[in-house]
């Protein structure tokens, strides 16, 4: 479904280049539910961001099913992420002058959608998550719980290839994210790929596969789970 | 790009902020206001002043006889140069003199200005200008035959006792303007009325007047077959044809009179076309002048609209920041922010436009026309060109917001804020 060869990322810092990712190479098979780790400067949102086509790289190959994802053009890139990624944040990043249903159908707005049948579309999947109920209310209005099971709907909504997750649930009490960690299972159990970026180990234990990064690169101790 | 939810999506976000968006928007229509407002009294400044040449045909050229400064085939210098009615034959066979008239001015002596003389009906006596002219004069001083007739060709062959007053002189004797058939004496000789006249300019000077015959005036006051001055038309000719017929009518004059034709002081020319290019020429630099304040308010809305966008997008970076992550491609923001900025651009322009054309007809029922303002208004086109300006503008002032936000990077952007 997805594999990265020898990516190599550099950012500039001043005058020299610091090597965020060397060599990275990474597989993961359709359905899988893959938990990337890491200490804050590992590594691993730039990996997550490069994995959702919002960042680019300077060496390797990433495909993403058939598709080489690479030198993308602003506009095809933005493509790519509408049609293959759903997208959940930490801060959920809903708009907060849309209702709940507006917001689960926003990727369908810009796949040129009609209205009317993506807040249809969008009422179906917030049904998915339960809160058919909340539909018309704005994010202000719910839980933290609430809000990412909102962006949880959104990001399934146009049928991704697979989910990227970065910290689900860093701004969730323990009951709710071990609530939002259960949906992630339940939609990886549809067949969906997610891959979620954490630092929390018992979130990283409900994945099928740990990739532990340090100082950019994967270290070699994979352990792969028991299914 | 006009699409049913891209209008919703930009109403809605104007209307997340009601007080900016109307403050952003008085800015733009005070700008197409002042546009307007300065424009449309530019252009009643400009009526005014061609109300000014309306009396005279702008392309008249005027020629007095003067007095030679140069010797010139043995003649000497300091000699009058007086134009008699041969000169007038002279000129009708030059091509180009679209209109031709002599003008003889009774009892002036051979000035070029002149002669007033009494006029009297029963026991009333007044004093008014004669004019002694030949047929083509009625289209040289723009004369409105209000009744009867002008002079014309069988008049100045008969040498009939015939003439043509203003409307004024009518009223002045008879109290009515009805006044045909009626008869004058001026200077002691008994002429009839055969017309009354009004005049374009509707200066009064031009009113208290009287035409006659000038081959009548000759005999009747001793004028022999002197002309004091010559009068025409060049037609459509531009300045520099213009020029060259003038250069073609001092020659002739040149040729009869025995003057040098270079000599400056032999006769003395008035050339009205030029005046009037020159005076177009003055507003037209007012026009601009004007045009250019009204530009430069404009300018100053425009610049707060873009200005307004930038804090917008400044604003709303984590939403466009979401937004790319969720698949807006680039064009799709730019578009929004464009779209934005050319609404409240063209929807507060409207504003500034209506109320601009408003004030103007206002002041156009107050103030009467006169011959400093005339009516102050706006035509289509600068109306059409209000609008192009506008949408223009608009583009303008969001493609900067536009451009910033279609660069934020979705990852910094989500970061902001959180």
């Amino acid at each position: 479904m997805l594999r990265l060869s020898k990516i190599n990322k550099y950012y500039a810092v001043g005058s020299h280049r610091l090597h965020v990712l060397r060599d990275v190479d990474l597989e993961v098979e359709a359905g899988e539910m893959v938990a990337i780790m890491g200490a804050s400067g590992s590594g691993k949102s730039t990996l997550l961001n490069i994995l959702g086509i919002l960042d680019r790289y300077d060496a390797g190959e990433y495909w993403l099913g058939d598709t080489l994802i690479r030198d993308l053009g602003e506009g095809q890139a933005a493509r790519y992420r509408n049609q293959f990624i759903g997208f959940v944040f930490q801060s959920f990043n809903l708009l907060p002058f849309k209702t709940a249903v507006e917001n689960v159908a926003l990727p369908l707005y810009y796949q040129g959608v009609p209205r009317r049948q993506r807040n249809r579309t969008a009422l179906q999947y917030l049904d998915k998550v339960g809160l058919a109920d909340w539909a018309d209310h704005r994010p202000a209005e719910m839980s933290g719980g609430q809000k990412q099971r909102v962006a949880i709907a959104r990001a399934l909504i146009t049928k991704p290839r697979i989910v990227l997750a970065d910290e689900p649930t860093g701004a969730l009490d323990s009951k709710t994210s071990e609530e939002v960690m259960e949906l992630f299972g339940e939609i990886n159990r549809t067949g969906m790929t997610v891959i979620l970026v954490t630092h929390e180990a018992d979130v990283a234990a409900k994945a099928r596969r740990t990739i532990r990064l340090r100082d950019g690169k994967v270290e070699p101790e994979l352990v792969a789970r028991a299914s | 790009m006009f699409s049913l939810d891209r209008w919703q999506e930009v109403l809605s976000t104007l209307a997340r902020a009601p007080l900016r968006s109307i403050l952003t928007s008085l800015a733009v229509a005070w700008g197409i206001f002042m546009l307007v407002v300065l424009l449309g009294f530019g252009h009643g400044l400009r009526k005014g002043a061609e109300s000014q040449f309306a009396d005279d045909a702008a392309n008249s050229v005027w020629v007095f006889g003067g007095q030679t400064s140069q010797p010139y085939q043995g003649m000497p210098v300091g000699r009058r140069v007086t134009f008699t009615n041969t000169d007038y034959d002279n000129l009708r066979r030059i091509e180009g003199i679209e209109h031709l008239t002599g003008r003889f001015f009774p009892g002036s002596g051979g000035r070029p200005f002149g002669g007033e003389r009494p006029v009297r009906v029963g026991a009333k006596t007044q004093t008014f200008d004669v004019r002694a002219v030949h047929p083509d004069h009625l289209y040289l001083e723009k004369t409105l035959i209000a009744a009867g007739r002008f002079v014309n060709d069988a008049d100045l062959i008969e040498k009939r006792k015939v003439c043509i007053v203003g409307i004024p002189v009518a009223e002045f004797f008879w109290h009515t303007t009805d006044v045909i058939g009626r008869s004058l004496e001026i200077g002691g000789v008994a002429f009839e009325i055969v017309g009354v006249f009004n005049d374009a300019g509707g200066d009064d000077g031009e009113l208290r007047m009287i035409y006659v015959p000038v081959t009548t005036a000759q005999l009747a006051w001793n004028g022999a077959d002197r002309l004091n001055a010559l009068l025409f038309t060049v037609g459509d000719k531009d300045i520099d044809e213009t020029r060259e017929l003038l250069d073609r009518v001092k020659a002739t004059l040149a040729d009869r009179q025995r003057f040098n034709p270079e000599d400056p002081q032999a006769i003395r020319v008035r050339n009205n076309l030029e005046q009037y290019e020159s005076f177009q020429q003055i507003f037209w630099i007012i026009e601009v002048f004007v045009s250019l304040m009204g530009v430069a308010t404009l300018i100053a809305g425009i610049i707060g609209v873009a200005n307004i966008m930038l804090i917008t997008v400044k604003e709303r970076t984590r939403e466009i920041g979401i937004r790319k992550a969720l698949g807006a491609p680039p064009l799709s923001i730019v578009g929004t922010i464009m779209q934005e900025s050319i609404f409240i651009t063209a929807a507060a322009g409207y504003l500034g436009l209506v109320a601009g054309v408003g004030l103007l007809s206002l002041v156009a029922s107050v103030v009467p026309e006169n011959e400093f303002f005339g009516e102050p208004q706006i035509d289509l086109r600068i109306a059409i060109y209000a609008n192009v300006i506008l949408v223009v503008s608009g583009a303008l002032a969001g493609f900067f917001p536009a451009y910033s936000a279609a660069r934020i990077s979705p990852v910094e952007a989500m970061r902001e804020g959180t």
